[in-house]
């Protein structure tokens, strides 16, 4: 009797995200921003343990699927939009969510296509092929002049709000959550305990892992959507590698294949950064008199403390922070 | 004619240089089996290191004697470097899955970055020029120009290409790496000190890499923190496209995938040079995933 529960607090959610909407409209634009953010750093972290975490693969190109989702839904919102002359709230309300899911479906499109060669492969190959294809998208993003090329896309209408992202949110955490309890789960979950052995038991793991990915890839395009629709401005730089890492360090802090763990880790990296920026515009009075000590510093510094972050824990605790036994695991 | 021959010049000259890197990826996965991620950023600190060595530490430009002191300076410092993050990052996790090692990698790679990229730490965002490290003269074969530079390039990158190669097949050392490679516990149970030949491996590889670094420099003068990552992404399909763990496989991969880019810069096509590797890296993991030279595998159960 999981399921049940399971969708009251989806739809629990869901209404909480909508009363936050409604009454968001007197909440401080930078405020709302930063909790939009994580609206969105919940669904990429989301939809990479799915692939990362529950299925065993390894890929470094989440900010590729999110990239292609993402010019997708500006694209449909900047260009097609204002041609059908609808109204402001028909086109938030009914076309922004048909075109994030299109920017999804293309985005899994993406997936597949990347996903079914390379699947095949193991481990540190997939890694590359992942990296490599999202750096593919990043160069044909910037050589195409319909988007804007190196220059980026401007003008995207902000439709993003608290509902649609945390909206998006509880169903990403949700569909993957439903998904584990289904046979495909068991299928993703029987590949990342030992490939060898689930193929022996007749499972078909290409298959598996082409899924995972696709749907993977399905989220992260409609995280992009959300992000487009959130900063009204898409550059081909800002998903370079760095936000794949950022995505990545999500879901392993989070610990790999942890529900929990990975929202929260997302939440916590996502404030992280505001806070640190918010810490290095102060400074601390010099205790042996002299001008105060700025802690401009600390800004710099934070990719830096997530590079160590990573290294430490892999050393330490490669389970990741938040591990506890929410799913048993046999050996390794 | 001459500007085919030009563009062969020059894509030889870059194949040679991922050719370097690329021994480095496949020497270390021929004895850890893991990407060492942190290889392309070695590479960007040889090519710091050759700058240091002539704007602080005064070696003469354009000079022979100087040009090859820092790159030997380069080379060693890139060496100890590699042997270090060896024992301090990899070393505790010789047990571990192959994806808690990636990470660590990916996390080695990230730091070498973003500490040389903090002007506090380490260098500072901003490109810097990269002097002449040798003479520089430019010469002329009928219609073909080739500068001195270019023969340096060439003349460094094919003696390292030979020197590592004796080292390999002719010193007792160079046994031990390809017998740890072939079978490590095989390897442990004759007398092989595993985590030494482990050390020189990486010893080795970050070598090649920091000269690969200098010579990348001094064919294209301006240096950053984040120089490595393509280089060394496309020595990666290099040494994939040649067969991993297979020593001329690298070379040869580099040799290919040098020239092919430079080709394509010719082309209409010279924006997408980037992506080109990539393609082919996809490309050959659907025919032939073992590389042109590697031997397919059988997983044993």
């Amino acid at each position: 009797m999981v399921f049940p529960v399971a969708q009251r607090w989806l739809l629990a959610a869901l209404i909480l995200a909508g009363v936050a909407s409604a009454v968001s409209g007197s909440m401080d634009p930078y405020f709302l921003d930063v909790v939009m953010g994580v609206g969105v750093s919940v669904v990429l972290a989301s939809s990479l343990n799915l692939i990362n975490g529950f299925t065993g693969q390894f890929s470094l190109g989440h900010a590729g699927f999110m990239a292609v989702g993402a010019y997708t839904s500006a694209m449909l919102t900047t260009v097609v939009a204002p041609r059908l002359g609808w109204n402001p709230l028909l086109l938030q309300w009914v076309f922004f969510p048909l075109s994030l899911i299109a920017a999804g479906l293309l985005a899994a499109v993406a997936g597949l296509a990347v996903g079914a060669p390379s699947l095949r492969l193991k481990g540190d190959y997939l890694a590359i092929v992942t990296l490599g294809f999202g750096e593919i998208i990043r160069v044909v993003l910037q050589n195409m002049d319909v988007v804007g090329g190196a220059r980026g896309l401007t003008g995207v209408p902000a439709y993003s709000n608290l509902f649609w992202t945390f909206g998006t949110a509880a169903l990403t955490v949700y569909t993957v959550w439903a998904l584990l309890n289904s046979t495909h789960g068991r299928g993703f979950l029987a590949v990342a305990d030992d490939e060898v052995a689930a193929e022996a038991m007749g499972l078909d793991t290409t298959r598996y892992k082409i899924t995972a990915f696709g749907i993977g890839s399905f989220f992260a395009g409609v995280a992009g959507g959300l992000y487009a629709h959130l900063k009204g401005y898409l550059n081909p730089g800002g998903f370079s590698f760095d936000k794949s890492i950022e995505i990545v360090v999500m879901v392993i802090l989070g610990g790999m294949g942890r529900h929990a763990g990975v929202v929260f880790a997302a939440i916590l990296l996502t404030l992280l950064p505001e806070g640190l920026r918010e810490l290095g515009s102060r400074s601390v009075p010099n205790p042996f008199g002299g001008a105060d000590w700025s802690l401009d510093w600390i800004k710099e510094m934070r990719m830096i403390l997530y590079s160590l972050m990573l290294i430490v824990l892999m050393l330490m605790r490669p389970q990741g922070l938040f591990h506890r036994s929410e799913r048993r695991r046999r050996g390794a | 004619m001459t500007e085919f021959l030009q563009q062969l010049l020059n894509g030889v000259l870059l194949g040679a240089i991922y050719a370097l890197i690329a021994l480095g990826y496949t020497m270390v996965y021929g004895v850890l089996r893991f990407i060492n991620f942190a290889h392309s950023d070695v590479f960007m600190l040889g090519a710091f290191v050759a700058w240091y060595s002539v704007e602080k530490l005064g070696l003469p430009t354009q000079s022979i004697g100087g040009g090859l002191a820092a790159l030997l300076l380069s080379m060693s410092v890139c060496a100890v470097l590699g042997v270090v993050i060896e024992k301090l990052a990899y070393k505790p996790l010789r047990q571990r899955s192959t994806l808690t090692v990636l990470i660590t990698a990916i996390g080695v790679s990230l730091l070498i970055q973003n500490v040389a990229q903090n002007s506090r730490l380490g260098f500072g965002p901003n490109p810097k020029a990269f002097p002449a490290l040798f003479p520089s003269q430019q010469l002329h074969f009928g219609a073909l120009t080739v500068s001195t530079h270019q023969l340096v390039v060439l003349g460094v990158a094919l003696s390292l290409l030979g020197v590592l190669y004796w080292i390999v097949h002719h010193t007792r050392i160079g046994t031990a790496m390809r017998a740890l490679s072939f079978n490590a516990t095989a390897a442990s149970l004759v007398g092989i000190n595993n985590d030494r030949i482990i050390s020189f491996t990486f010893g080795l590889g970050s070598a090649l890499a920091g000269a690969g670094g200098v010579l990348y420099a001094m064919n294209y003068p301006s240096i950053d923190p984040l120089m490595g990552t393509l280089p060394g992404l496309k020595a990666f399909v290099a040494a994939v496209l040649g067969g991993i763990g297979n020593l001329p496989g690298a070379a040869l991969g580099g040799l290919l995938i040098g020239l092919v880019e430079t080709f394509v810069s010719g082309t209409r096509l010279s924006t997408f040079r980037d992506a080109i590797a990539f393609g082919i890296l996809i490309a050959i993991l659907l025919f032939r995933p073992a590389g042109l030279l590697g031997k397919l595998k059988v997983e044993k159960v």
